[in-house]
């Protein structure tokens, strides 16, 4: 699936580290297992031939790491960012988050990362190895054998939809920058819309009854970069967990979409990383789609210093009650 | 029969500058409205977070009102241009978990329109009694 | 833990009618806090509120909750009985049991229940109040004026003869703007220089007044009563404490061909120059553009001949750094731009002409001395065709117009066409108009005299197209009474272009962080109400910033904004409102949110130390509001993710503890 590999990535980053442009890297450290991959900061080039990785299962956005790793670096940061997180990066930039001098961003082409649920679902338990093929993955398990499965069948939710192709933010590139794609992210909001009340009602209650309330979400999100959650806050008000299937979830996720509601970049982590599988991307994204049906199109770190929705307004805007009825006869 | 003896709760948000001063026309003008519409008093509707929306539907209210100064005659020059936006996302998110979209409403009301609050406030009330208590959205552990 | 009072007033039978006011103080004496309850006829009456101190003083009372009219009635009121009995005044809460509960049920029972739960969510509140003092803060005694127009020299006389400090500071070379350039004034007719330059003496002579001309606004700083201004004051290269004015270089000076702004490029003038006659300063400046001395270092002819050795070719830009308590923003108008409007012919024919070329025309201290001739071949134009709403009113032509009225069109209009049937009674004279417009005293009366005893053609209909045809202008217009197309062979077309902000507005806005429509027309604090002041504090309009307005209204308004300027000058300390944002710093994250929707630029941010871990220190990026801008609207709080932004006395806990006492 990924066209670039890891050699290519611990060069450029040994490179840039020899010639003292950058005093670390941070991207993608290997786990125990193929799919077991972690972000992390290399400060030694030992450490960064040995378990710098890069492949189908990088998914994770490491935009957000670099507010804690630029906070006390005397050096610049390497940095490899895929499309969708130069996104979150330039959002982070917005709102001042970290200081761009201290980071030496690399673009790398992506090719849509593979969801390892997916595979598991397909392959079942034991899995020994996974490799990367042209269109999709072979995976070696101790009790089925070798399964061949295609790209389109074990990729993250979010790169199925993927909105772009396109760095916008870099120092350099490797390979060619792409564009903003065409997608139909929006389809699944719509069909959630386009159902009863009681239909909808009955999916959220199914979905997020099964909230642990583990906070994954929160602390993955790159939007949700607070010094001091409100969540965590006894002073907040909201701060209380529950237990049980009551209102407090729906709380807790109304207010976190809320909160991130014209700065989120839809980059999908949410829903990435819930060991719930509870499809969280939805309620961001119903946000996104109202603001762009509402305010016109807006995507959120396209533009660093851009003016988010919710920190604007036009005189002419649509008044909440006609927001809300506008699919009513 | 049932229906009429349910008293819903109803919060209302009222910003100080002119839908609290037109709640106090209405008042003076003894146009009545029910005894479930209870006002708090805000400098200006956009100091009313989503939070204390969803809070008041958590703790068992049955609707929620935001009252501001018209468009244009903010108080604060923008405030409420900044309410429009906040509340027409969370209505819609409301709505679109399958939340009754009635019982949440944002209403323009001037200092001079003490009718308009009264009918306003009655329009609401009839609206919330006819969609029963909120079950939906309350919290089950803050029942007694 | 609060000590509570709880007060609930009969208001004779207003409340005690539909209220059973002895059932509220008991059922509230139970809620948490609460000590002491109370209820009596008239709180508000002197009895009352000294009912109301005993009980502060024998029950420790450190907060109370007022149950009584609407909190708009008398929360000042009880604040103020509070505080004279020692207790802080924002510990005072009202529950409004009249307007909002006693008279409007007709039910005992129902009004009860109300009531206490009315009550309960004050106490609720009050549990949570923490005493609040206003800040104070200096007033340095000193106003800038932006802009030296009639507005900011009437504006800055006043001030000044109220006896506070004025500094002017006018982006030309010289005070005066548009009404310098005027001939006539309506509706009386006086000429513009004989009313408007004795006021520019004034201002040159007032002890009290500093004219920084040739000088632009670089930098604001600050807040109502304490802004720090830093003034560019650019090169003219010539000492102005030291020209005299006499005028020699400007007759002297090689350079001829520079086209003369003052008479809007119609005529010429030398690269030094002195704008007219009557300019304050009276004060030579030498245009950097066109200068041989300056650009290649050949020429010097002003300096030979300089008796007062005034010309200084070595001379910079200098920044001037000076304190205000207010500002007064006056930057006026300029017609706009004719050049899209192609239709009227205007860049093809000379002759066609704005309306303030033809008022240049037509003064005698204009290009023609006053004597009206066609700017195309000297000759006298007998037919003469006025086009109003040149670019006003225009909804549909947004890329090149404008949609307001731009109001002082329809009656310049009426004089130009007046004054020319006057001094030539051989011209014919015809004006196209949407509407007449003359709201304003003895305007009509100006009108029907052009039209009645001037025997001017008014005609309602506008004009489609100009075709300049040989030493004619072939005007097609539509008679809409007679409803019929007519073409004119005129000498003259005069177009009444439309009036639009100054453009150095929008970056002075920006500066003072004062609110604009998108027109970019200064916005006032409140349109009927608060209409010389910005919603920015210390920030006041005059004239035509603010809208199109005619000279009347324009001084009419200066002296208006003065007004304002000077009671806000008059304080020693300003107090503010306590009910102000607060940034909890160890929770922003710098995010910039709050700033953008603050109204009243109240926030800003800072680079604050932090002891992290390990004793490190960590440098953030902190919001801080400045509570003598802040007007206490709360839209900060709401952007604010992490909930480090709050408001006193609306403080999120607060809001939800009465959310929560009436879910109840």
């Amino acid at each position: 699936m990924q066209k670039i590999t890891r050699e290519i990535l611990i060069d450029k980053a040994a490179f840039l580290l020899s010639t003292g442009v950058v005093g670390s890297v941070f991207g993608w450290r290997a786990g125990e297992f193929d799919y077991d991959v972690t972000p992390a900061l290399f400060t030694d080039k030992t450490d960064l031939k040995n378990n710098f990785v890069f492949g189908d299962f990088c998914g994770a956005n490491v935009s957000k790491y670099l507010i804690k790793a630029t906070k006390n670096a005397e050096e610049k940061i390497l940095v490899f960012l895929k499309p969708c997180d130069t996104y979150s990066f330039n959002q982070l930039l917005t709102e001042h988050r970290f200081n761009r001098e201290k980071v030496y961003v690399v673009g790398i082409p992506c090719e849509g990362m593979a969801d390892v649920r997916k595979i598991k679902e397909k392959a079942g338990e034991g899995i020994l190895k996974i490799s990367s093929t042209e269109d999709g993955v072979i995976v070696d398990t101790l009790y089925n054998g070798t399964i061949s499965l295609k790209k389109e069948d074990i990729l993250l939710e979010r790169c199925k939809n993927c909105k772009s192709k396109k760095h916008v933010a870099y120092d350099e590139l490797i390979g060619e920058d792409g564009t903003v794609l065409e997608n139909d992210r929006f389809d699944e909001v719509a069909a959630l819309e386009a159902m009863s009340p009681e239909e909808r009602f009955n999916f959220w209650q199914n979905e997020l009854s099964r909230c642990i309330r583990c906070n994954a979400c929160r602390d993955v999100c790159p939007a949700c970069t607070c010094e001091k959650c409100v969540f965590d806050n006894p002073e907040s008000g909201v701060e209380n967990k529950a237990a049980y299937n009551s209102f407090e979830e729906k709380m807790f996720h109304i207010i976190r979409a809320f909160h991130v509601a014209g700065r989120c970049t839809d980059c999908g982590e949410c829903s990435r990383v819930c060991p719930q599988h509870i499809p969280l991307h939805l309620l961001n994204r119903k946000f996104i789609k109202d603001i762009n049906q509402f305010y016109g199109e807006y995507q959120a770190g396209e533009e660093v210093g851009s003016r988010a929705p919710l920190v604007n307004y036009t005189k002419e805007d649509i008044e909440p009650n006609d927001a809300v009825n506008k699919g009513d006869k | 029969m049932q229906v009429n003896e349910f008293k819903p709760k109803i919060v209302a948000f009222c910003c100080n500058w002119c839908s609290y001063a037109g709640a106090d026309l209405a008042g003076s003008n003894r146009l009545s409205y029910p005894a479930d519409v209870k006002i708090i008093r805000v400098p200006c509707s956009c100091r009313v977070n989503p939070m204390f929306i969803l809070r008041a539907f958590q703790r068992g209210a049955d609707g929620v009102i935001i009252c501001g100064c018209h468009p244009g005659d903010c108080h604060y020059t923008s405030g409420n241009y900044y309410t429009r936006r906040r509340m027409a996302l969370l209505f819609s998110m409301l709505d679109y978990l399958g939340i009754e979209k009635d019982r949440m409403r944002l209403e323009w009301v001037s200092a001079a329109e003490g009718a308009k609050f009264a009918t306003t406030m009655n329009e609401f009330t009839e609206k919330i009694i006819s969609l029963g208590e909120n079950k939906r959205l309350e919290d089950l552990r803050c029942k007694k | 833990m609060q000590r509570i009072g709880v007060f609930v007033c009969w208001c004779g039978s207003n409340i005690a009618a539909t209220v059973d006011v002895e059932a509220v103080s008991q059922a509230l004496a139970k809620e948490p806090g609460v000590v002491h309850s109370a209820n009596y006829q008239y709180m508000c009456s002197q009895a009352g509120q000294d009912l109301i101190r005993a009980a502060i003083k024998e029950h420790k009372l450190t907060g109370i909750v007022v149950c009584s009219c609407s909190p708009r009635m008398h929360e000042m009121t009880f604040r103020k009985t509070a505080e004279s009995a020692g207790i802080n005044p924002y510990m005072v809460e009202i529950a409004n049991i009249r307007e909002q509960c006693s008279w409007i049920h007709k039910d005992i029972l129902t009004g009860t229940e109300k009531a206490i739960v009315l009550g309960r969510t004050a106490i609720a509140k009050v549990n949570l109040n923490a005493p609040l003092t206003a800040g104070e803060s200096p007033v340095t005694k000193r106003a800038l004026v932006i802009g030296g127009g009639i507005a900011g020299i009437q504006t800055a006389l006043d001030i000044a003869d109220a006896g506070f400090e004025v500094d002017i500071v006018e982006k030309n070379p010289t005070i005066g703007g548009k009404m310098a350039q005027l001939d006539k004034t309506f509706p009386t007719l006086d000429c513009a220089a004989c009313i408007l330059t004795p006021k520019m003496v004034d201002v040159a002579q007032h002890e009290k007044i500093r004219i920084f001309s040739y000088s632009e606004v670089a930098a604001v700083k600050g807040f109502v009563g304490n802004f720090d201004v830093t003034i560019k004051k650019k090169a003219r290269y010539v000492r102005e404490d030291v020209c005299t004015g006499c005028g020699l270089c400007t007759e002297k000076c090689p350079v001829k061909k520079v086209p003369n702004e003052f008479n809007l490029g119609m005529d010429t003038r030398r690269a030094i120059y002195i704008p007219f006659a009557q300019a304050v300063p009276k004060v030579a400046t030498i245009d950097a553009d066109y200068c041989n001395m300056l650009k290649n270092g050949k020429c010097g002819v002003c300096s030979k001949v300089c008796t007062a050795k005034a010309i200084d070719y070595e001379q910079k830009d200098t920044l001037i750094e000076e304190k205000y308590g207010a500002i007064v923003v006056a930057t006026g108008f300029n017609p706009i731009s004719m050049e899209k409007f192609d239709e009227y012919a205007y860049s093809q024919s000379k002759d066609v002409v704005t309306s303030l070329e033809f008022e240049r025309i037509m003064n005698a201290a204009g290009p023609t001395q006053g004597k009206l001739v066609r700017p195309s071949d000297g000759k006298h134009p007998h037919t003469l065709v006025f086009v109003q709403c040149v670019g006003s009113r225009c909804a549909n032509c947004a890329e090149k117009g404008k949609e307001y009225c731009s109001k002082i069109c329809c009656m310049y209009t009426a004089k130009h066409a007046m004054l020319t049937r006057d001094k030539y009674p051989d011209t014919d004279v015809y004006v196209f108009y949407i509407d007449v417009r003359t709201p304003g005293k003895n305007f009509d009366e100006f009108y029907r005299r052009a039209a009645e005893e001037y025997g001017v053609h008014y005609v309602k209909g506008m004009v489609g197209k100009v075709m300049p045809e040989g030493d004619k202008l072939m005007v097609r217009a539509s008679d809409l009474i007679a409803n019929k197309q007519i073409n004119i062979a005129a000498d003259m077309v005069i177009l009444a272009a439309a009036i639009e902000p100054d453009k150095s507005a929008r970056s002075i806005a920006t500066m003072l962080t004062a609110s604009m429509d998108t027109n970019d027309f200064f916005t006032e604090a409140h349109p009927k109400l608060r209409p010389v002041e910005s919603p920015t504090a210390g920030i006041f309009l005059s004239g035509a910033c603010q809208g199109p307005k005619d000279i009347p209204e324009t001084v009419a308004q200066a002296g208006a904004a003065a007004a304002k300027v000077i009671g806000l000058l008059a304080k020693d300390k300003l107090k503010g409102n306590p009910c102000v944002a607060s940034s909890n710093e160890l929770m922003c994250n710098g995010c910039s949110s709050c700033e953008r929707v603050c109204p009243y630029g109240a926030i800003s941010y800072v680079d604050k130390e932090f002891r992290g871990p390990n004793r490190t220190v960590l440098v953030r990026r902190v919001a801080q509001v400045n509570p003598a801008v802040c007007q206490g609207c709360g839209a900060c709080t709401v952007a604010c993710p992490s909930g480090a932004m709050d408001l006193k006395g609306f403080a999120t806990k607060q809001i939800m503890a009465e959310v929560d006492a009436i879910c109840k």
